[in-house]
Formats: C-alpha cells, sequence, structure tokens
C-alpha cells in the first residue's frame, strides 16, 4: 500500500510478535505522521495584511511549523504547530495573534 | 590438519579475531584484557588485516562505537574486563535490545572493591540479566573455539543477540597451554562474510534503530528479545554440530565429565573445571567413588531442562559459584541449578559453594574435599550449611 | 621422567623468570609435550619476589591450580631464600636449583631442612662469561631442563638455537653467546648434581 503508515502496521494493538526487531523503524521522517497539533489549546493566527515576510517568525518555531517558500512564509502547518505562541511574542508587527482553543 | 600451537587465552583470542577480521574494533585497555587489542593492534600495524581500529577514552565509549559500527552495518567487536564492563553497563543493554551481533571478549575479573585484579566471575554474572549470550571457557583451547563460534550464533537471524565470550582472568588469558589452531581459510568460510539484512549505511533503506519505546511497546519489545533468547538455544547447537564436523571438537550449552554412573556431582563454571577433572580422575581410580561434573559453558540462554536431566541420577550435588550476588544465600549459578532441579522435582541434596573470589586458587584437594562432603551429605541426607566457601579463613570451624 | 613433571620458579620482577618459565614451556612444547607456562597471577613490579610455573607432561593437562608440591624449585636470585620457603612442599625425589656463588652447606641453612637434590650454579658468572651481562634467565633455564631432564640436552639446544634466531632476527650476533651460556650452564649443573 502505497499511503500506509508505520502505525498501520504497529500499533498500541500490535502483538509481541508484530514489533519489528530491536524496535527498528524502517521509515524515514515518521515524526511528519504524528499530528502534535492535536495538543494544542491556543492557537496562532496571521495576518497576511500585516506581516512584512520579515522571517523573524520562521527560525524561532520549535516544531517547524511555520513554511517558506521562495523566501516568503505561508500560512501555519496546523497538524503539527502546538500553539507554543513565541512566533506571535517574536513577531514586531503585531501579524500574529492567538487565539484560544483549536 | 589442525595447527599445534601454545599460545596464551589472550593469544588465542586475538589470533582468532584475526582470523576472522571484523570490521571495527572499538576498545580500551583494562588488565588482564588489556593484551587483546594490543594484540590486534599489532596485526593491524602489520598490514596483516584491515579491521579498523577505534582509539577510545572510556569503555563506556568503547561500547557506544561498537554499538554504532555494528548498527552501522559492521562486524564489530571489543574486549574488556571487570571495571571496564561495568562502564559498559547502559551500553550492555542498549547493544542487546537493539539486537545488534556484537561480539565481546570478555577477560573475567573481579570488580571493586577492594580492587582486585585477578579472576572472578563478578563481572559477567553481574551483566547476566543484561540480554547477552554468555559462553564460558574452561581452558585456552575453549575460548579460542567459543570466539569463533560467536559469530555465527550472533548473526543468525533467528539470534540478533550479542555475545559475551569469557575467560578466567590471568588463569586461561597469560597462562601459556598448548592449542589446536583452525585454519585461516576455514574460519573464515566457518564464520562466512557478514551480510547484515538491516544497516543504517544502506542507502537503499530508510532506516531508525533504538527508538523511544514507552510502556505500551517496552513489555513486547522484551518478550521479542526473550524468543530470540529461546531460539539461541538451537542455534547455539547447530553452529556446535557444525564446528565439530571441522574439527571434531565436540560442544555443547555445558560438558559432563564422567556422569554416566555418578552418584556426585560438581557444577561448575570456567577454568577450575579442569582442575576438577583431575580430582574426579584420581578419586575414580584410588576409590572407584563414582563421582563426576557438569560444566556450564553456556549461561545465557541457561539451560534449565538439560541440566536438570543431567542431574537427575546423582544422590548429591555441589553447585560452585565464583562471584557474590548478596542475595544472603546463594550465588547465581546456585539458584539458578536449584531452580531447575526444583521444577524438575530432583531429589539430590545440593549444597552451594563460593569458591575463588577475588583469584583466590583452588586445587584438586579442594575439589576432593568437596566429593567427601558430598558423599556424607548423601548418607545423612542432613545439608547443615547450604552455602559454604572453599578456602576461607574463619574464627569458627563450620562457616555458614 | 614421570607422567606431569611441576615445577616452581622463584624471581624478583625484572629478572625474567617469567620469561624463562615461558621459554621453557616453548621448548618443552616444540619437542612434542603438553605444557604450561603462567605467572603466578598478579601485578609486576621491579624487584617484587614473584613466582612462575610449569606443567610438563606427556598427556593433556586440566589442572588450572598454582603448584604447591613442585618436583623441581629453581631460585634465580638467591637473596630470596632469606624470606620465602623456597622448598615448600618440593618433592624430596626432586631438586632445588640455586643461583648461588656460596657453597652448598651455606645455603642449606635456608632450606628449612631438604633432604632433595641441591643444585647450585652461578648464573652469574657463566651469564657474563658468554654474553658479558648478567642474563641469570637463560642459565638457569638450562640448568633445570639438565636436572629435570624434561629433554635431552641436544633436543633443548636446537630448539633454542631455532628460537633464538626467530627472537634475535636482528641482532644475531648475540645468538653464539646465548647458546654458550646455555651450554656452559647445561654442562655445569649436570656435572654438579649430588
Amino acid at each position: 500500500m502505497a499511503n500506509e503508515k508505520i502505525y498501520d502496521r504497529i500499533n498500541e494493538q500490535s502483538p509481541w510478535q508484530d514489533i519489528t526487531e530491536g524496535n527498528k523503524i524502517f521509515e524515514a521522517a515518521t515524526s511528519k505522521d504524528f499530528c502534535t497539533g492535536e495538543w494544542r489549546t491556543a492557537t496562532p493566527v496571521w495576518s497576511q495584511e500585516k506581516c512584512k515576510q520579515c522571517l523573524l517568525c520562521t527560525p524561532v518555531c520549535p516544531d517547524s511549523s511555520i513554511p517558506v517558500t521562495a523566501g516568503k512564509r505561508a500560512d501555519f502547518d496546523y497538524d503539527h504547530c502546538k500553539g507554543c505562541g513565541i512566533c506571535a511574542k517574536v513577531c514586531p508587527f503585531g501579524a500574529i495573534s492567538m487565539r484560544e482553543g483549536k | 590438519m589442525a595447527i599445534r600451537e601454545r599460545l596464551s587465552g589472550n593469544e588465542a583470542v586475538a589470533y582468532a579475531i584475526k582470523q576472522v577480521n571484523p570490521d571495527v574494533m572499538p576498545a580500551f585497555p583494562i588488565t588482564p584484557s588489556t593484551e587483546i587489542p594490543q594484540y590486534v593492534a599489532n596485526y593491524i600495524a602489520n598490514g596483516e588485516i584491515d579491521t579498523e581500529f577505534i582509539h577510545v577514552e572510556s569503555e563506556h565509549s568503547a561500547m557506544s562505537a561498537t554499538v554504532g559500527a555494528s548498527a552501522a552495518g559492521a562486524r564489530a567487536v571489543t574486549a574488556t574486563s571487570s571495571c571496564g564492563m561495568a562502564l559498559m553497563w547502559e551500553e550492555l543493554y542498549v547493544a542487546a535490545s537493539n539486537r545488534l551481533p556484537i561480539v565481546l571478549a570478555l577477560v573475567n575479573r573481579a570488580l571493586s572493591g577492594p580492587i582486585n585484579i585477578n579472576a572472578d566471575h563478578s563481572d559477567s554474572m553481574g551483566a547476566r540479566d543484561s540480554g547477552w549470550i554468555q559462553i564460558y571457557a574452561e581452558s585456552n583451547q575453549e575460548v579460542y573455539d567459543n570466539y569463533i563460534q560467536a559469530f555465527p550464533i550472533a548473526e543468525d537471524k533467528r539470534v540478533h543477540l550479542p555475545v559475551m565470550v569469557c575467560q578466567d582472568g590471568f588463569i586461561t588469558s597469560h597462562g601459556v597451554e598448548n592449542i589446536l589452531l583452525v585454519e585461516d581459510d576455514k574460519v573464515k568460510d566457518f564464520v562466512g562474510e557478514y551480510e547484515p539484512e538491516h544497516y543504517l549505511l544502506n542507502a537503499g533503506e530508510r532506516m531508525a534503530i533504538g527508538p523511544y519505546a514507552v510502556s505500551n511497546y517496552y513489555m513486547e519489545t522484551k518478550r521479542a528479545q526473550r524468543q530470540a533468547m529461546i531460539d539461541a538455544r538451537a542455534v547455539i547447537l547447530e553452529v556446535a554440530d557444525r564446528f565439530e564436523k571441522m574439527t571434531g571438537r565436540r560442544y555443547s550449552f555445558f560438558e559432563e565429565y564422567r556422569m554416566e554412573d555418578a552418584e556426585y556431582a560438581v557444577v561448575i563454571i570456567g577454568s577450575a573445571a579442569g582442575t576438577c577433572k583431575a580430582a574426579i580422575d584420581e578419586i575414580r581410580e584410588t576409590t572407584g567413588k563414582k563421582v563426576g561434573l557438569v560444566k556450564i559453558r553456556v549461561f545465557r540462554p541457561f539451560p534449565e531442562e538439560e541440566i536438570a536431566a543431567a542431574l537427575s541420577g546423582v544422590k548429591a550435588v555441589a553447585v560452585m559459584d565464583r562471584s557474590e550476588m548478596f542475595a544472603a544465600t546463594s550465588g547465581p549459578l546456585g539458584a539458578e541449578v536449584r531452580a531447575a532441579m526444583y521444577q524438575a522435582h530432583g531429589t539430590a541434596d545440593v549444597v552451594n559453594y563460593f569458591y575463588g573470589l577475588g583469584g583466590r586458587d583452588i586445587t584438586v584437594s579442594d575439589f576432593k574435599a568437596v566429593y567427601d562432603r558430598l558423599e556424607t551429605i548423601a548418607r545423612t541426607h542432613v545439608v547443615t550449611d547450604m552455602y559454604e566457601y572453599i578456602g576461607l579463613r574463619s574464627a569458627q570451624s563450620e562457616e555458614v | 621422567m614421570k607422567d606431569t613433571v611441576e615445577i616452581r620458579w622463584h624471581g624478583r620482577g625484572g629478572q625474567g623468570a617469567k620469561t624463562a618459565a615461558l621459554l621453557l614451556a616453548d621448548v618443552a612444547f616444540k619437542t612434542g609435550k603438553y605444557v604450561q607456562g603462567f605467572p603466578e597471577y598478579g601485578p609486576e613490579r621491579m624487584g617484587a619476589p614473584i613466582t612462575a610455573y610449569n606443567r610438563i607432561s606427556s598427556s593433556p593437562i586440566t589442572v588450572h591450580s598454582n603448584i604447591y608440591e613442585p618436583d623441581y624449585v629453581v631460585v634465580v636470585d638467591e637473596s630470596l631464600l632469606d624470606s620465602i620457603d623456597v622448598t615448600k612442599g618440593l618433592n624430596p625425589a626432586g631438586a632445588v636449583i640455586i643461583n648461588s656463588t656460596r657453597s652448598k652447606e651455606e645455603i642449606e641453612e635456608h632450606l628449612h631442612g631438604y633432604q632433595g637434590a641441591v643444585y647450585m650454579v652461578d648464573a652469574k658468572e657463566i651469564s657474563i662469561k658468554a654474553l658479558g651481562k648478567n642474563y641469570p634467565n637463560s642459565p638457569m633455564l638450562a640448568a633445570t631442563v639438565a636436572v629435570s631432564d624434561v629433554m635431552e640436552r641436544e633436543e633443548f639446544l636446537t630448539e633454542m638455537r631455532a628460537s633464538f634466531q626467530h627472537k634475535f632476527a636482528k641482532k644475531p650476533e648475540v645468538i653464539d653467546g646465548n647458546m654458550m651460556a646455555l651450554e656452559m650452564a647445561f654442562d655445569a649443573a649436570q656435572a654438579r648434581g649430588r
């Protein structure tokens, strides 16, 4: 199955016989499949109008959840953003505000 | 034709390493195993082998580098003793749980303190729960033979566990004895080229090793690891058969010496078994008394049923430990052999001896006294002291 | 020769007693024997008393203990006689071989009433004559072979020459001196038996 994820094969229902030898994981970048955005209790909201594209927010994000393409940031990756709020603190232009909840 | 030689135990292991030509050997010197990496470094310097020797700053690093090399796909080995292995403790468990087929030459030496450089089994017995296969030797010949067999055992797909090849510090490591070596090409054929199925340096396969596994996976992981230990039993015997076909020398989980009709038996590990054999020959020749020996070769996995079966016909057994475990009862071998006999509803009386701690010598006459004691116990069925000592100075006449 | 000959060496760290024991194991091995050569297990310190052992047999040896009742005792340094009971456990049918210039009578006071044979070898004199330096272990090795009869003279000398040729491949000029030391000590020991 092309789109099969590691947790489709091994998960908390798996019997011991199905656990890979030595817990080896035969897949790369499996953290992408782990939606830590689920943990979020506060959500950053990006204002495209106020944003000057200075990109100060990008390197401080602990979860690499601010995607940048061709020198410009896009909206948050809410699958992985945990809502820590560092980006909102660091933004000099008030372009990121924190909203309670998801 | 085997090559007739005389070598010390350390020379024998180093020679086997030369014949195997492993990919990587990280090691740190510690008495009495220092000579092993020293000889290997010479072989490398002389261009006889192309093993990558990694100089490290401690045994913690030695085992870490061995783990790393093995995970990367290399055939990786190291050597150590005593406190050196104690410093590897964390990585011993990592090596086993990551299922890495590392081979460690352990030259048994007492753990501190008091600081002591001589032989006892406290180092390897302390590591008995780390998930390593443990194979012990009586002589230089056996440590050489065990070392060669360790690779096909560790690297078998049904096993994938690290193997500790143990010998008694100084007694065999520094003692020169006759030995029969196997020709280089035969050793190379026997261990084969190492071809790991999964390894980190394989650019064609995505792979991560050593992930975090919390309570929802840890127990299943440990059960799978136990299965490898269970499956290792068959592999150890298969490899021994193949080795016998090559050399004529027979190995199993343990050696039974004159046990066919034995009424009194000693169970022991390591070099002292040879001394015990001399006592057995003398007793049988001079008195006709039926005495025998079970010499444990494979302590992990523990051959529980087989040992119980070997002891099923005897009247009294002395299980002899060369290390303490401070249960305030028995030593590790004593506890496990007793448990095996209990499980099999064994009827023999059992006494557990501590001997040889920190290198204290044990002689033929010591073993003769043990067999005398077994005879008395078998007659009276009174084991006054379940845990006794050989050669201990005591203010009391009988040490409890 | 009985089936297993047991030899105990007494020396001081740095004098080559352990090396001599290993050489004896080596040369006996080459004549087809089963051998053991091992030091008293411990740290070696220059000048400290050390003990080394040999077992030489025509059948396989399994015993791994030290030797308490040797057939022969070799004393490489006679100053040990004051502090160590070198003949302890020594077989009265065997012998003690001592590196000394003193008379047998003087030495016997230190032998705790040992009834067996006593051989005196002036290893220092032999070594200085043959090699120009005091290396007592080679003469003591030769004397031990002569007294214990673990192999024939010619067999011993042939094997020793071969091992010197290997050991001193880069300085062959010392081989003849070493061989001379062995021969002198061998013959002296044989002649001085009682």
